[in-house]
């Protein structure tokens, strides 16, 4: 069977076939750099094939993005799922979130991987507050997202009764390929880029809750007290 | 090594010396899982210690009240998470037990070659977890590339990795497809070697071997009145294996030997572990090649799902359907405690019928919950660092502990 | 298992020295058991332990279960195992609710049993769970409190009259008007 293949990289200056005059010019222009003749539309070249202009957000939000420090909390069966997110068939480490920190004061990215007791709600939220801003939240499976199939007097109905929840990841437990698929949103999330996912199928956009003008979009003088309360203590 | 006859001197000399009390929480990246300990040292010295569980809690056996028979088992399942077969295999053969009702014995071998399987793959998770802790990290990814191996076969027979409610009360759901008797084979043909990998990881490393030789030992009698069970117990020298005890006839037909070790610390019950996993190997092998024909679940329509073909031709096939998925089957009324070899030691189920759709009461004598009464006497006079190598070849598993 | 005669005889044996400490025997699924007076079950389980031809050493699982609407309510099941002769035998001990119809201060009672930790060791986590779920009480355990349950639990959760719990399913169509967390 005949399979075209093609290179699908852009191609970039260096790309470029090299022959000797190639070289030569290139020499040439390196030394004309370095001893600050390079002048007008060439240095201007020069400088365009080397150097991206962004905003410090932006560069900001790369950072972290591909750089996370989950913290290590497995609760349950989906703390299985997760270790084996961490090891070499599912690798983690090829999206830079390989370093998993045991104290929150390091981490930044919390998956609750596992059913969430009334017993040990406290202890996430507290661990949660020790976490140093920007934090994210990955609600892994669906006792930690709704509360599971455990419907009972033992059981959160999801972690969102206490805590902020930024991806929710279903499964039962959920493939590791799932998780890093929730990791990925969360990473373009964080990048500025949110994959608006089936709104953008079905022509939704619009209708997220925040953007509804419904109760959701409008926080209560409860809430917007403790949020002035809370961005006090953060800025203070 | 850890009988620290200085610091029993220490405390005749200064008897106001204080014990430092402090709290290992529920998070920590060495506790298998949210265990809490709340250790009083004396330096360094382990002086007492009280684990507090509930953490991860889940009200399982209440919920199952709630539910009939055969959606217990997808709770049931969650129980040790990572053990479900062998969840799954107490609760149907209580059940089973309940209603006199016969599996046929391809189901049996089925079910043999899942739960060994399942075995294999509970040591190698707690195997590459204590090494991890122990800084071996190397054998956490060995250990976890098998157990991918493992749960493919898993995906294979059922379609999902882990929680599979892959065994029925009958039988098990589904017959194996086509290629999993050639997936298997490989696998079992080259876990021998990668068992041999782990043991030259570990079997004679020296930082290794000064962290578990004679650290945790508790005399064998002790362990019996605690009521441990399961490698721990065996690594003692007691040879109690349920398998070979019987309560089941499902093993039987194969032939096996039960790892016993002499001294009962930690390097014993990693060795224990690891010559169980061989021991798998070879039983899963016995049941392949032995798996008999036949069908894959009892023909009881009462109590089993009929076979979808008939639904289409069948009136009372599709009338059974219709009850059974909707009410369920009713079991006469009794109890039944039914118990098997968990790899981490006897799990029981204890079914209450009352001759409704629902089961009356159901309750797990879960191995880890029992113990775990045995991690005080490992740990009091050792180092907090053997805390930590105990609490891993102690092997807990949190959902069973916590139901 | 001893078989049924084998288990008629067991009764005989312990009534012998303990008058009507074993109630009644079962015999179902070929799993014997016998039905004791929860006042002596430490007697019987000490027989059962200890008597030369019976050495059941070995306390397999203690758990309890609540038969409501049937009295008496409670029971405690105690699982024996002799290793040598792998033979189990089952002591079930009944409870009735001493709360039952009162109101005030004595709807507070707990159904009360001697615990078997000097005998079994392996029984306090168990007898701890059971006080946890049922509110069993065991006279002489070293440190009877909750273990699962947060500590300041109120309430006996797997009591058959206790409420399963949970939430309601939230249906998109319900959600405008369920509040969320933030609000």
């Amino acid at each position: 069977m005949e399979v075209e293949r093609r290179k699908i990289r852009a191609l970039s200056p260096l790309d470029q076939p090299r022959t000797p005059e190639d070289l030569r010019s290139r020499q040439l222009r390196a030394r004309d750099i370095l001893r600050g003749e390079l002048e007008g539309a060439d240095l201007e070249q020069y400088v365009e094939e080397r150097v991206m202009t962004t905003t410090l957000d932006k560069v900001l939000n790369v950072a972290r993005a591909n750089s996370m420090f989950p913290l290590t909390f497995g609760l349950a069966c989906c703390a299985i799922e997760m270790m084996s997110m961490v090891t070499s068939r599912y690798d983690i480490a090829r999206f830079g979130a390989e370093a998993f920190r045991a104290s929150p004061r390091q981490a930044d990215m919390i998956i609750l991987s596992g059913r969430v007791s009334i017993k040990m709600a406290p202890v996430v939220r507290r661990v949660y507050d020790q976490m140093l801003e920007p934090k994210w939240a990955l609600a892994m499976g669906a006792c930690s997202s709704s509360g599971g199939m455990f419907s009972n007097y033992a059981v959160v109905q999801g972690a969102d009764k206490f805590m902020p929840v930024d991806i929710h990841i279903p499964g039962c437990p959920p493939r590791p390929e799932a998780l890093l698929h929730g990791f990925t949103k969360l990473q373009r999330m964080i990048q500025g880029n949110p994959d608006p996912g089936w709104r953008r199928r079905y022509n939704a956009i619009g209708t997220e809750e925040w953007a509804r003008g419904g109760p959701a979009s409008k926080p209560s003088p409860e809430a917007a007290e403790a949020y002035r309360r809370a961005r006090e203590l953060v800025d203070a | 090594m850890s009988t620290p006859e200085t610091t029993v001197e220490r405390e005749r000399l200064a008897p106001e010396q204080e014990l430092l009390t402090i709290n290992m929480g529920p998070h920590h990246p060495a506790t298998h899982g949210v265990l809490r300990l709340v250790v009083e040292l004396e330096g360094e010295v382990v002086r007492d210690l009280r684990p507090v569980m509930g953490y991860v809690h889940t009200g399982i056996e209440k919920n199952c009240e709630d539910k009939s028979y055969w959606k217990v088992i997808p709770f049931v399942e969650r129980m040790d998470y990572l053990a479900y077969f062998f969840n799954m295999e107490a609760f149907c053969g209580a059940v089973e037990r309940l209603l006199e009702l016969e599996i046929p014995p391809r189901a049996t071998y089925l079910r043999v070659i899942h739960m060994e399987l399942n075995r294999i793959h509970s040591h190698l998770v707690g195997l590459g977890t204590t090494a991890l802790d122990l800084g071996a990290v190397s054998m956490f990814w060995y250990c976890f590339r098998e157990r991918d191996r493992i749960l493919d076969l898993f995906e294979m027979s059922s379609g999902q990795r882990m929680h599979t409610r892959y065994f029925q009360v009958g039988g098990v759901i589904e017959d194996i497809p086509r290629g999993f008797e050639a997936k298997l084979r490989s696998f079992l043909g080259e876990m021998p070697v990668r068992i041999d990998q782990y043991e030259a990881l570990l079997d004679r490393n020296e930082i290794f071997l000064r962290r578990t030789r004679n650290v945790g030992v508790v005399p064998r009698q002790r362990l019996l009145d605690l009521g441990v069970t399961g490698p721990l117990l065996r690594a003692a020298g007691e040879p109690w294996d349920l398998r070979k005890a019987g309560g089941s006839s499902a093993y039987s037909d194969f032939d096996f030997a039960i790892p016993v070790g002499t001294v009962g610390d930690g390097y014993d019950r990693y060795r224990v572990r690891i010559a169980e996993m061989r021991e798998s190997v070879k039983i899963a092998a016995q049941a392949l090649d032995g798996l008999p024909e036949g069908p894959h679940i009892a023909d009881d329509r009462k109590v089993v799902l009929p076979p979808r073909s008939e639904l289409s031709t069948s009136m009372e096939a599709l009338i059974h359907h219709f009850k059974l998925v909707t009410e369920g089957f009713r079991v006469p009324p009794g109890e039944v405690y039914y118990s098997i070899e968990g790899p981490k030691g006897e799990l029981g189920c204890f079914v209450l019928a009352d001759g409704s759709a629902k089961p009356a009461r159901v309750h797990f004598r879960d191995p880890s919950f029992v113990n775990l009464q045995a991690f005080r006497d490992m740990c009091v006079g050792g180092y907090v660092a053997d805390l930590i190598q105990n609490l891993g070849m102690l092997d807990p598993n949190l959902g069973g502990i916590d139901r | 298992m001893p078989d049924a005669p084998g288990l008629e005889l067991i009764r005989q044996q312990i009534n012998e020295r303990n008058a009507d400490a074993v109630l009644d025997t079962t015999f179902e699924h070929d799993q014997p058991a016998l039905i004791a007076d929860p006042g002596q079950v430490l007697a019987v389980l000490r027989w059962l332990r200890d008597e030369p031809g019976q050495q059941y050493r070995f306390l397999s699982s203690l758990h309890a279960a609540d038969y409501l609407p049937a009295e008496p309510r409670f029971a405690v099941h105690y699982e024996l195992l002799n290793m040598p002769r792998v033979e189990r035998v089952r002591v079930k001990a009944l409870l009735g609710d001493p709360a039952a119809g009162e109101n005030g201060a004595a709807a507070a009672a707990l159904p009360e049993i001697d615990s078997c930790v000097e005998l079994f060791p392996t029984a306090e986590f168990q007898e701890r769970e059971a006080y946890d779920f049922f509110g069993i009480v065991f006279r002489g355990h070293p440190d009877l409190r909750r273990i699962l349950m947060p500590e300041d639990y109120v309430g006996w959760p797997q009591r058959r009259d206790f409420p399963i719990g949970g939430e309601p399913v939230l249906f998109t169509k319900d959600e405008p008007d369920s509040p969320g967390w933030y609000e």
